[in-house]
């Protein structure tokens, strides 16, 4: 991304000059506390937004309005949305997994393997069939992760991965992310989660990015977090390893 | 398929019936009715015909008269008006227990009641024998307009979501002391009402979103239509019942 800025129809302005640059393979957190524009930088990846200055390239292929560009734009950035309710919407998972690669032209044996193959990577294989509703949380989080996975992305792109998961969830949820062979940027403020997944984190507040480094550093950094309305659990601190009240 | 267990009317079970692809048994029902409507209603043997069709099928099915009489109740609110019709029907009279009752509305009552009857009991056949999943699949082979098929899944998947949601805004409302017995307390149902709709439409949009997001266009990519159809056989084994009822109602509109 070079100099991204947008601002809604209503005038209000989420991004000031957004400069970022994600290498292949790269795990990336995007930090930042609510209303940040996190929300808002993420639909310009795939081409939902666009900016009204700068520009956004995926994989060397600029984003633009084109529909065959955006087609392979879409192809190339999954992006896992926060609530899976808004993402799962067909009666069955094998249906919604399918959703995607069928928009890209796949049919038959082809399709019905990505499916096979997205429901395998996220261990959903055995629920293939059952609605939506009747699956927990995690397991609907997982099965959004996999109607994504169906599309084979280069880059992934979750908001809020963890959000609502309860410990195993989060856990199971974390082995499986660490396992895809794909770009990964992290929209969260679940900073132990960005700090076990990711060892670049980025901060973004106000439209802007205020802070681009290794996890570990940045979330060393007291003043910095607290300043962007971010904050670690409180015994949790990742190079001095102890609370305050140890030393 | 295992749509789950949201289905009402769905009787799960493995019959011949059951087993009839849904495209099939949707037409089949679609005929039938259409049969029974053009019977002329002074015909009263080819009703009996009919329910005797019913009843095969029903038998076949494995749903029983009870769960089939006790399901129908639904057709009452809207052949109440037909109860009347003897009553205030013109024309030539005729003495019942008692009663000077209208011919002509004897038969418009009749007419409107035996039909409606055979209609509802062959939409609770088809209910009963096919999931809701599958009948919008059955309506999407018959080319049923595909924004029609679309919505009737959006409507399957997202009811249940929002009657969780409603449940969640009622208890946190019930939370907070309200207890809304009598209709002057709906204020706040009423309320809820207008958020349920917000966050609806809300997340119609984040639905959108996460739909574009993944490539799509405008147009649902048939991932359905290609599996499974029914052969020429099943629609054959399907026909019998349209047919033997056209084969009635030709006969009565000869007869009469």
């Amino acid at each position: 991304m070079r100099g991204v800025r947008y601002a809604y129809p209503d005038g209000h302005v989420a991004l000031h000059g957004i400069d970022l640059t994600v290498a292949k393979g790269e795990r990336v957190a995007l930090l930042g506390p609510n209303g940040a524009g996190k929300t808002t930088l993420v639909l310009h990846l795939n081409g939902i937004l666009t900016p009204s200055e700068g520009h956004v390239v995926v994989g060397g292929l600029a984003v633009d309005q084109d529909r065959a560009t955006l087609a392979e734009i879409r192809r190339r950035v999954g992006i896992v949305f926060q609530d899976p309710d808004d993402q799962l919407f067909l009666p069955t998972v094998a249906e919604d997994v399918a959703f995607g690669p069928a928009n890209l032209g796949l049919r038959g044996p082809e399709l019905a393997a990505r499916v096979d193959e997205a429901l395998a990577a996220v261990g959903m294989s055995g629920h293939r069939d059952r609605a939506p509703h009747h699956l927990s949380f995690g397991q609907r989080r997982r099965v959004a992760v996999a109607t994504v996975l169906a599309m084979r992305p280069e880059i992934l792109v979750l908001d809020e991965p963890s959000s609502n998961l309860d410990p195993a969830a989060r856990r199971e949820l974390a082995d499986i992310l660490r396992s895809l062979p794909v770009t990964l940027l992290m929209v969260t403020h679940d900073l132990p989660y960005a700090f076990e997944l990711c060892d670049r984190s980025v901060i973004l507040d106000g439209g802007r990015i205020v802070a681009d480094g290794p996890t570990p550093v940045l979330l060393d950094d007291e003043e910095l977090l607290a300043r962007h309305r971010l904050e670690l659990p409180y015994p949790f601190r990742p190079i001095r390893g102890r609370a305050p009240a140890d030393e | 398929m295992g749509a789950g267990h949201a289905h009402v009317l769905y009787r799960s079970a493995d019959s011949p019936v059951h087993r009839l692809p849904p495209e099939v048994k949707i037409a089949a029902m679609v005929a039938f009715t259409l049969a029974v409507v053009a019977t002329p209603r002074e015909a009263l043997w080819a009703f009996g015909a009919y329910a005797l069709l019913v009843a095969a099928v029903a038998a076949l099915a494995r749903v029983t008269a009870r769960w089939l009489l006790l399901r129908s109740t639904i057709e009452l609110p809207f052949v109440l008006f037909a109860f009347a019709l003897p009553f205030l029907g013109a024309g030539e009279r005729v003495d019942v227990a008692g009663w000077q009752l209208s011919v002509d509305g004897l038969y418009g009552a009749w007419n409107i009641i035996a039909k409606g009857t055979l209609g509802v009991w062959a939409s609770l056949l088809l209910a009963a024998t096919t999931s809701t999943r599958d009948l919008i699949v059955g309506l999407d082979r018959l080319r049923c307009p595909q924004i029609l098929t679309q919505i009737a899944t959006f409507m399957l998947r997202y009811l249940d979501v929002l009657v969780g949601e409603a449940r969640r805004m009622r208890l946190a409302r019930i939370s907070r002391g309200d207890d809304p017995r009598f209709v002057w307390q709906l204020r706040g149902f009423a309320a809820g009402i207008g958020a349920l709709f917000l966050r609806a439409f809300e997340r119609g949009e984040r639905v959108y979103l996460a739909m574009v997001s993944r490539g799509y266009t405008g147009r649902m990519p048939p991932v359905w239509q290609g599996t499974a159809t029914a052969t020429t056989g099943q629609w054959l084994i399907a026909a019998t019942v349209p047919v033997m009822a056209a084969t009635v109602a030709a006969t009565a509109a000869v007869l009469t």
